[in-house]
């Protein structure tokens, strides 16, 4: 009667996962609210009225970025430990991916000590706005995904993330990920094209 | 009236005539019924129509504008015909319809491929008349002499510069006429003092936005003698419904007149001393430069040649004594939310100021 | 019955909202504590209406201090709060909520889902959305008071900078038009990802994509278009709200900042925000018009793929609204070419409705009704569009009332009609009672005549020269007559829309029993009882078509064998 019918229904159903779904939404979003801050930081390039200008006071956050990339890679060794079920071994890379982090976040706040004492802040300037804004909200977006695994940390103290929940921990990646791509455009945009100006 | 849509109608282009025609149906249409019954001033052009284009760039436009006008009426009244057609036509009669289900017709690329066809030719069309027009309108070649004036929106009133003849006005521009043999295209480069205000004078050309910390440049080249009026078109305030434009098309001896009175300083009246000198105590200069006194003041407009003007409080009302005394004695009653405050000046003062004011022709 | 599909129910009509907990203190606490996507659906279209009558009455205002010359009804302070008002409330409060109120209701029903993919999120954007529209409303009484409009916003509803920084807008009117719009925004984009998952993850068995109704994916497509496109509008805000409390420099013209920027960053938003207000009302008419002409759509592939492409160009005509900002040659020509490109897919889609009508037997229901003045009104929004779209005529138009008639013509005479579409035929499925015909012809009639009178002579006030949000105008401008029959029309549309929430009000008790069907309907949500149960279907269905009704009702005929 309803071969067809009948086809349909024998037939695997695959629908893809939503935590994957609604991470890429996310990132998506994100992405467009990052993308206005960075096209505002360009358009602005070299038309502040007054100093500090870019070469006078910014340095390349050498230090930073290798702390912050790292994560990326150390994430990902824990999220192959999970996978083998390795508790002690997932334990260990998660922190050291919070450590470095953490430590990103320490070395940016450093350096906006410095440059507030050189006069850059947020109202002196095109610059001062448009700089303050852009590493600030990528800071911000830093913070969200500290607290996520921060989160992870604390539940896992009783053992109880397991290799199941390879999707959750695999979101939370992403968005570190994502975070960490974030650092890499805002690096070029504002330490590598804009330093000269 | 007729210019623009009488050289449609010579053209030998079809189309164009065809626009001709409608802009020539739409001229009569937009300002025969408003028109009914009012009462104008003479020469003062109050009622613009996008469609009565009385300056070159406005024409340019124009022509583009009535065939896109045209091409939207034909698609609109084939679509709605075969809308309403197949409303008519496909009802359900009665309760004898409701047994069968008419034949079910998922779809037909060749339909979908043929109807698709159409409006991209119909695109391309446009898209080739609007890259024209704006080349046209946008990169236009003048000479070197042509008149070059500034305009600088304020809130609430337009500052006028004329750099050539090194004096500067307020509210009203005034302009030489273009005749076909002596084109005297006018650039107009727009700057703000404080927020974005528009430029409009519909019949002179399509509005332009003064933006501050840039330079936007338009031009006009009138046809036709007459005031014409325009708008502010850019929200900037409580006052920006009055922030009226009134551009001056004059011959040109007579704007040449203008010119020269406009450079040289007020004459001196008698009449007018006392008030003066009320006008510099009352720190009335801190606002308004009147040329031949001590006062320089940029916020507020120039006053030199106050008495020239048709209008008070650029448009808001008609420039004769009962108006100014009203304005002086509080601004806001005539313009509320305009920048000028109430100067609390008693009544000796006002006829003091009005007696000068009056006299700076 | 073959294996997997689900059975017509006669079972007994489920009690509706708010009639089985008796108390109204219980009726009032479900709603706050639901997670149900249909009553999430109820409480955005109520928050919708509620703020449309709001912003209503704020336009009946406007209209009457533009009926004369010299008008004196209102302040120009007032006035310039109402205009901001009326369009910040009617887009953000009214229609936004409205389109995902729709999309709550109906995307878990017509996908075969029991909910939406995360319930408390659900709740979470929907309370967001409606606080943020009380913080835009508190504007009205909060400092400096009730006095002259308290501090409402009166920018506008674009927010022209450097009008809106602190030098020319003192006080907290500014503030709270962008913090109640982030606020909303969050709600808005955090329901689009909830709707964007519930379509692609919780799809019943046998519902590819390309069998889903064509409001899905009209709703999938809009839902795209939030996620990328109200980020630049909160982050446009983020940079003003800083401006204004930190000195920021982003839009302060003194410091080197651009108020074309602000144009910029607002637009990218803003067409694309006419779009997901508009696909809705295009998934509607999908589904009412192929019900009322007893045929399918015409050209569902091409439907789909004409609805993507919309999306996609969207993205890249925002500057079609700044033609008259100074923009040079090759920046206008793009912005032209790609506004008229975006025209073609647009226009062929009333083609494909017009198909779907040819040769079928349509019923002038109040669906239909509303689904013909929807093409009527859209066709000729949609050719206004296209003379703002040849730039050097958009230096006449732009900025005039020509621009807002244009618009009106869309939103109202487009949107809101497909929305009312959207109630007359789906009210029977919410609350399992019909809307009753005579009122809703009143409805229909009166809004109709209204809408014509007030939008069509405002199109004429803008080739004499009129401009926007002005609060008066003098007498002999050529503008007295069209607006004194728009405001006369603006009445008329009110009393349209009486009738309209007395038959809503009226109907929910006394209407005529539904039933499962009552309209001899094709997709879904027609298979369940109306009003549904919580959990929407006994079994999750199986379909095998687009119209897996018509394949139950003609198993001699069915769609799969066509498809």
């Amino acid at each position: 009667m309803n071969a067809e019918l009948t086809a349909t229904v024998e037939t695997e159903w695959k629908l893809p996962s939503p935590r994957v779904v609604g991470m890429i939404c996310v990132i998506m979003t994100e992405s467009a609210l990052f993308t206005i801050f960075v096209v505002a930081y360009l358009f602005y390039i070299g038309k502040s009225v007054s100093g500090p200008y870019p070469h006078e006071v910014l340095e390349l956050p050498i230090l930073g970025t290798v702390l912050l990339l790292s994560s990326s890679g150390t994430i990902v060794v824990a999220e192959h430990m999970l996978q083998k079920d390795r508790q002690a071994g997932f334990n260990l890379w998660w922190f050291i991916t919070f450590a470095l982090g953490f430590g990103f976040l320490i070395y940016t706040a450093v350096e906006w000590n410095k440059l507030i004492h050189l006069g850059l802040t947020i109202n002196s300037n095109l610059f001062g706005s448009t700089y303050y804004s852009l590493v600030g909200l990528h800071a911000s977006h830093v913070v969200v995904g500290l607290i996520l695994i921060g989160l992870i940390l604390v539940m896992n103290l009783s053992g109880r993330i397991r290799d199941f929940h390879h999707e959750h921990i695999m979101m939370i990646s992403w968005y570190w990920h994502f975070v960490d791509a974030v650092w890499i455009i805002v690096f070029t945009v504002v330490y590598v094209i804009s330093a000269k100006s | 009236m007729k210019s623009a849509s009488n050289a449609a109608e010579q053209s030998s282009d079809p189309v164009e005539r065809a626009g001709g025609l409608v802009s020539h149906l739409l001229f009569w249409f937009f300002v025969f019924i408003p028109g009914l019954g009012l009462a104008q001033e003479p020469g003062v052009r109050n009622i613009q129509n996008i469609f009565n284009p009385q300056s070159k760039p406005a024409q340019l436009i124009h022509s583009t504008a009535a065939l896109t006008l045209l091409v939207c009426f034909g698609i609109f009244v084939v679509v709605a015909g075969l809308l309403f057609f197949a409303v008519w036509r496909y009802r359900r009669k009665g309760p004898e319809d409701d047994n069968e289900e008419p034949p079910q017709v998922y779809g037909s690329a060749a339909i979908e491929l043929a109807w698709t066809v159409p409006p991209l030719l119909i695109v391309t069309m446009l898209v080739l008349a609007t890259a024209r027009t704006i080349g046209e309108v946008q990169n236009a070649k003048f000479p070197d002499d042509a008149l070059q004036i500034t305009v600088v929106g304020h809130r609430f009133w337009w500052e006028v510069r004329y750099p050539q003849f090194n004096f500067v006005t307020a509210n009203e521009i005034h302009v030489p006429v273009s005749y076909l043999s002596a084109a005297r295209p006018v650039r107009m480069t727009l700057e703000s003092a404080d927020v974005v205000h528009g430029f409009w004078v519909p019949e002179l050309n399509g509005k332009t936005w003064l933006v501050p910390n840039r330079k936007n440049e338009m031009w006009i080249q009138p046809t036709t003698l007459g005031t014409f009026v325009g708008n502010c078109t850019v929200f900037c305030g409580p006052q920006h419904a009055n922030m009226l434009i009134r551009v001056v098309v004059q011959p040109p001896d007579d704007f040449f007149d203008w010119v020269a009175k406009q450079q040289a300083p007020p004459m001196a009246r008698p009449a007018g001393e006392e008030g003066k000198k009320a006008f510099v105590a009352n720190s009335c200069g801190t606002c308004h430069r009147i040329g031949g006194t001590a006062t320089d003041g940029v916020f507020g407009p120039d006053l030199t040649h106050f008495a020239s003007r048709e209008t008070l409080g650029s448009g808001v009302v008609p420039n004769n004594d009962e108006n100014l005394r009203v304005w002086l004695r509080d601004p806001q009653t005539l313009k509320p939310g305009c920048r000028m405050p109430d100067m609390r000046l008693d009544d000796k003062q006002i006829d003091e100021i009005l007696t000068y004011l009056k006299g700076l022709k | 019955m073959p294996n997997g599909t689900t059975t017509i129910d006669t079972r007994e009509r489920i009690a509706g909202p708010g009639e089985e907990k008796g108390t109204l203190t219980g009726w009032v606490q479900d709603l706050i504590y639901t997670v149900d996507h249909k009553k999430l659906g109820f409480l955005y279209i109520g928050t919708g209406l509620l703020f449309f009558v709001l912003g209503g009455i704020m336009a009946l205002l406007i209209r009457a201090q533009l009926a004369f010359p010299d008008g004196r009804v209102v302040s120009p302070e007032v006035f310039d709060g109402l205009f901001t008002m009326h369009g910040t409330v009617m887009i953000f409060l009214v229609a936004m909520p409205i389109v995902f109120g729709m999309a709550n209701y109906l995307v878990p029903l017509m996908i075969g889902a029991r909910d939406m993919a995360f319930p408390r999120l659900n709740a979470f954007s929907f309370w967001l959305t409606f606080f943020g529209g009380c913080l835009l409303f508190f504007s009205y009484v909060g400092a400096p008071g009730l006095y002259d409009a308290g501090a409402a916003p009166n920018a506008g509803w674009f927010a022209i900078a450097p009008l809106t920084s602190r030098a020319f807008s003192e006080g907290p009117s500014i503030d709270y038009w962008s913090l109640s719009l982030i606020i909303t925004g969050i709600g808005s984009v955090t329901g689009a990802i909830n709707i964007m998952v519930t379509i692609f993850c919780y799809r019943c068995k046998g519902l590819t994509l390309y069998r889903l109704p064509l409001f899905v994916w009209m709703t999938v497509v809009t839902m795209f278009l939030v996620i990328l496109f109200l980020p630049p509008l909160s982050a446009a805000q983020i940079m003003l709200t800083l401006q204004r409390y930190l000195g920021a420099k982003f839009f302060d013209t003194q410091a080197g900042g651009s108020a074309i920027l602000w144009q910029h960053f607002f637009w990218i938003f803003g067409h694309p925000e006419v779009y997901i207000l508009v696909l809705p009302s295009f998934g509607v008419m999908s589904e009412v018009v192929p019900v009322f002409s007893r045929k399918p759509i015409f050209g569902y592939p091409m439907m789909v793929a004409a609805s993507v492409l919309i999306g996609f160009i969207s993205a890249g005509v925002w500057a079609h609204h700044m033609f008259t900002v100074g923009l040079n040659s090759f920046g206008q020509t793009f912005f032209a070419i790609a506004t008229l490109a975006i025209a073609v897919p647009t226009g062929i889609k009333i083609f494909n409705w017009l198909a779907t009508m040819y040769g079928g037997k349509i019923r002038l229901e109040l669906p239909m009704l509303f689904g013909v003045a929807f093409l009527f009104h859209f066709l000729i929004s949609g050719l206004t569009g296209v003379m703002l779209g040849v730039a050097p005529f958009d230096w006449q138009l732009n900025d005039s009332y020509f621009v807002v008639a244009h618009f009106h013509y869309v939103i109202v005479g487009g949107i809101l009609f497909g929305i009312f579409a959207f109630f007359y035929f789906w009210y029977p499925k919410a609350f399992g009672r019909m809307l009753d015909k005579r009122l809703g012809l009143l409805h229909f009639w009166f809004f109709t005549i209204g809408f014509h009178l007030t939008f069509d002579p405002q199109h004429f006030a803008g080739f004499l020269g009129m401009p926007r949000r002005i609060y008066t105008y003098h007498p002999g401008r050529g503008w007295e007559i069209w607006n004194l029959i728009s405001t006369i029309g603006a009445f008329v549309q009110g009393i349209g829309i009486l009738f309209f929430v007395i038959n809503l009000l009226w109907s929910a008790w006394k209407g005529k029993i539904a039933g499962d069907d009552p309209w001899d309907a094709w997709t879904l949500e027609w298979t369940t009882t109306s009003p549904p149960p919580e959990y929407n279907y006994d079994k999750i269905p199986t379909v095998a078509s687009r119209r897996p009704l018509w394949d139950l009702k003609h198993p001699e005929d069915p769609d799969w064998r066509f498809e």
